[in-house]
């Protein structure tokens, strides 16, 4: 059985609309990156420092009431987050620079407090102190640096330089934009989804890999075809293998966010979005930019022979 | 061909026994393990025979991170040699101006006459460790040496690592964890904790038990009175007593005036164990002295009498009781409204001894039982239908062949929790998003491959010679998106912490198994297939 046969699309022909398109949610990606950095975006506790605690109770509660009762405990600033069925509650406090112990004590206390009648257990309650935090985001950022640089060093070496550039690139364009959703989303950027981005960031260059190494075959087998011909073919080469993958992988992951509790729906949403992303990317990004370098250079290469030629 | 097709089969069969066997242990039906299991242990390299044991955010349980105050270690132990010091030179005879700490690092001391200037030198001979620099003739400056800083803080955070250990056995924790990470960090794992304050109270409590004389002079209101103002008289410092409720909340702090030198600390205590007041019917913690420690109490007591003495543990004062006579069995309590647990814990750190430096909890992590009972079930679902998706998929679209990479796939989620449980890992959330993750690579390889063949096939070639290409072109690129992931799996390992790590740990075996099953694994079955001479390939 096959899903589509033997295809002939012109890829590299949507590049303008492509980059267009990429660029712009890229911006949005680099803007929720600033915002992160300066710490105006919805980073998790891990990162921040601050506690949460998350309660079950008996019955459903009215939100109202919970946020007097946690004002009350001293922490106005805290915010709520119910799940559905209305009786499951995420209570987050940001950090205020003091010691952690005690805030989510002290919340507890005054929930069983306002609400007697209908009790409730705590089913985690997490206090990071700021330094864990900045640590885990100093940690963050140099996995993501290391990771990536090993990467261009290995594609470049397998590959040539500027396959190892264009993937990198395409790799961060992936990351960027899930980042950008999830900022423009309001979602929670937890350790957890900075390990789903990095995941991510496997995913997409595996598929830009699958994509060049077949580009990089062609070049060998197909000398007699233009750059665009070969680069177009070997796309659709690959076509149906990364299709294939990328609904099957998109399959197990939706299971998983239908399925797989609160604690891995933000992670399989980012992956979700991240395999739609970077099999988009690997397509419309990856290949394309191979082509517009190359292109350039060659005319370059051309216009600096014409120079010399004028000279003599 | 032949022998070398038979090789690689018993090499993938050897591969999936070994895995079962190691996975034998945490299959819940199988436990107690069956008596063969044990005979053949020695032969497959001993594997540990308990199960894969689960992460706390599965199992439930709590984290700490613990931060010790080395700075304040220093500070103790530069207050301790000023104790010693003023005690030798009073036993000299010579007159003292000023003996002070100074900073955390340095002792100040002011002698009166010149004349005493041997003596003093000779005493302070006692401390190579302090570097000593005269600042006139009657002052000396001693400063702790950088070597000896750093080896008291060492110890200091080797001994809270000790004093917590002892604590948390005797809480009673099944297979607690406590290590030390870095220079003054300290984790300590709790699995299945079910009251997560009254643990932290327990660990993080300095216990430091003091027993101070209440000043003479706070007969006196007057003084008393100025002494809150913050004009303290020497030699004394104020103190509070913590008035609770039935609720135990604090409703009032009563101020006392007490001597500042400790009688004794608590590590004369050799024994401290809850009683009932007989008069309240109130927990108290009753604690016996040793024999150095009765002799001084003894003396103290009976030099004393009808002076009050202050029962102070971590700066607050539990009780000032007036001394009636002379204490000569070394014996006493310690009461303040306990709770029966409050008593239990406080007798368990008292035992335990204090911790030489106080600890800050900086980060809290802590999962109730039920969630992780929930996310469990959850993810368990979420897998298994992810699972049968994934192959219904794979059979449905590339047939036989499908059925083959079907084969793998379960031969690689069988090696990897084998893997797993011989390395004695432990299982977290991440560690199983790392796993799923794995599968869809695995799901790619196959993928790769047999797009490849069915290419080949459509060139027109016979099924030998399309599977021996089809495998040979797609391996260059299962290598390289292989090794990319490998690289991003090593990244995440060297810089992530706890779960960020049991994700790269599950993302980088996978991803070994996986250049396994899918290279020779898939291979051995078509091979025998075409070595049959099958004409037709269903894929």
């Amino acid at each position: 059985m096959e899903v589509i046969g033997k295809t002939n699309i012109d890829f590299l022909g949507m590049r303008r609309v492509a980059f267009t398109i990429s660029t712009l949610l890229v911006l949005v990606g680099v803007f929720a990156t600033v915002q992160i950095v300066r710490g105006r975006a919805n980073l998790g506790i891990d990162f921040a420092g601050g506690t949460s605690v998350q309660v079950r109770f008996e019955q459903p509660v009215e939100l109202a009431k919970v946020r007097r009762a946690i004002a009350a405990s001293g922490f106005p600033e805290g915010e709520l987050q119910q799940f559905v069925g209305g009786h499951r509650l995420f209570i987050r406090v940001k950090s205020s620079g003091k010691p952690v112990t005690g805030t989510a004590a002290a919340i507890e206390e005054q929930l069983r407090e306002a609400f007697s009648t209908n009790p409730f257990i705590v089913e985690s309650s997490n206090e990071v102190g700021p330094v864990i935090g900045r640590e885990l985001q100093q940690a963050a950022l140099w996995a993501i640096l290391v990771s990536l640089l090993g990467i261009v060093s290995y594609i470049a070496w397998r590959f040539e330089f500027r396959f190892g550039i264009v993937a990198t690139v395409a790799t961060f364009h992936d990351v960027l934009v899930v980042l950008g959703i999830f900022f423009l989303l309001g979602n929670e950027i937890t350790l957890l989804i900075v390990t789903a981005l990095l995941t991510l960031a496997g995913y997409s260059l595996t598929d830009t890999v699958v994509v060049f190494d077949r580009i990089r075959e062609n070049f060998r087998t197909r000398r007699r075809d233009s750059l665009a011909e070969m680069i177009n073919v070997s796309i659709n080469q690959v076509l149906s293998r990364t299709i294939m993958t990328s609904l099957t992988t998109l399959l197990a992951i939706l299971a998983i966010f239908l399925l797989g509790g609160e604690v891995l729906r933000d992670f399989s949403l980012a992956l979700m979005l991240g395999i739609v992303v970077g099999t988009y990317s690997s397509v419309f990004v990856a290949s394309p930019l191979v082509y517009e370098w190359r292109m350039r250079g060659r005319r370059q290469a051309v216009g600096v022979k014409r120079q010399a030629q004028s000279l003599h | 061909m032949k022998r070398q097709l038979a090789w690689r089969a018993s090499l993938v069969g050897v591969a999936a026994l070994l895995s079962f066997l190691y996975i034998l242990p945490s299959i819940p039906g199988f436990s107690p393990l069956p008596a063969w299991w044990r005979y053949v242990r020695p032969l497959i390299f001993a594997p540990p025979p308990e199960p894969i044991s689960l992460g706390l955010d599965l199992q439930g349980g709590m984290h700490l991170v613990l931060e010790v105050d080395t700075e304040k270690a220093v500070e103790i132990a530069v207050e301790r040699r000023v104790a010693e010091i003023q005690g030798a030179v009073e036993g000299e005879g010579i007159s003292v101006a000023r003996l002070e700490r100074r900073g955390t690092r340095q002792i100040f001391l002011e002698i009166t006459e010149e004349k005493a200037r041997g003596a003093v030198e000779r005493i302070l001979g006692n401390y190579p460790e302090m570097a000593r620099s005269e600042e006139g003739r009657t002052q000396f400056l001693l400063t702790l040496s950088g070597r000896e800083v750093a080896v008291i803080q060492e110890q200091a955070v080797e001994q809270n690592v000790e004093k917590i250990r002892n604590r948390v056995d005797e809480f009673g924790v099944r297979e607690p964890l406590i290590q030390r990470e870095g220079d003054r960090r300290i984790v300590v794992q709790l699995p299945g904790i079910k009251d997560p304050e009254r643990a932290i109270k327990l660990i993080g409590k300095t216990a430091l038990l003091e027993f101070k004389m209440v000043d003479e002079r706070s007969r006196d209101r007057n003084i008393v009175e100025e002494a809150l103002k913050g004009k303290v008289p020497e030699g004394a410092e104020i103190l509070y007593e913590k008035v609770l409720d039935p609720q135990g909340r604090v409703v009032d702090r009563i101020p006392y005036l007490l001597e500042k030198k400790t009688v004794l600390t608590g590590d004369v205590l050799t024994s401290a164990r809850v009683q009932f007041d007989p008069d309240t019917n109130e927990p108290v913690v009753a604690f016996a002295l040793d024999r150095a420690g009765a002799r001084i109490f003894g003396d103290v007591t009976g030099k004393n009498v009808g002076r009050r003495l202050a029962i102070v543990l971590d700066g607050n004062v539990y009780s000032a009781p007036v001394i009636q006579n002379r204490i000569g069995g070394g014996r006493g309590q310690i009461t303040g409204r306990f709770t029966p647990d409050g008593a239990r814990d406080l007798a368990i750190v008292l035992r335990a001894g204090a911790l030489p430096a106080p600890v800050d909890v900086i980060a809290n992590l802590t999962v109730g039982p039920s969630l992780g009972q929930d996310s469990i079930r959850a993810g368990v679902q979420a897998s298994i239908v992810a699972g049968i998706l994934v192959v219904s998929v794979m059979a449905f679209y590339y047939r036989l062949a499908g059925v083959v990479a079907d084969l793998a796939l379960l031969l690689n989620l069988v090696m990897m929790l084998g893997i797993l449980a011989g390395i004695q890992a432990t299982l977290t959330l991440p560690g199983i998003a790392g796993i799923a993750l794995t599968i869809g690579l695995a799901v790619d390889s196959n993928v790769l491959i047999f797009e490849r063949i069915r290419e080949e096939l459509r060139l027109g070639k016979t099924v030998r010679s399309a599977i021996d290409t089809g495998y040979s072109k797609a391996w260059v690129t299962i290598l390289d998106s292989h090794i990319t992931a490998l690289i991003t799996a090593m990244a995440l390992f060297l810089f992530g912490s706890g779960p960020v790590r049991g994700f790269a740990v599950t993302l980088a075996i996978g991803i070994l198994i996986n250049l396994f099953t899918a290279t020779v694994g898939t291979r051995v079955v078509f091979d025998w297939m075409t070595l049959r001479g099958m004409k037709r390939l269903s894929i």
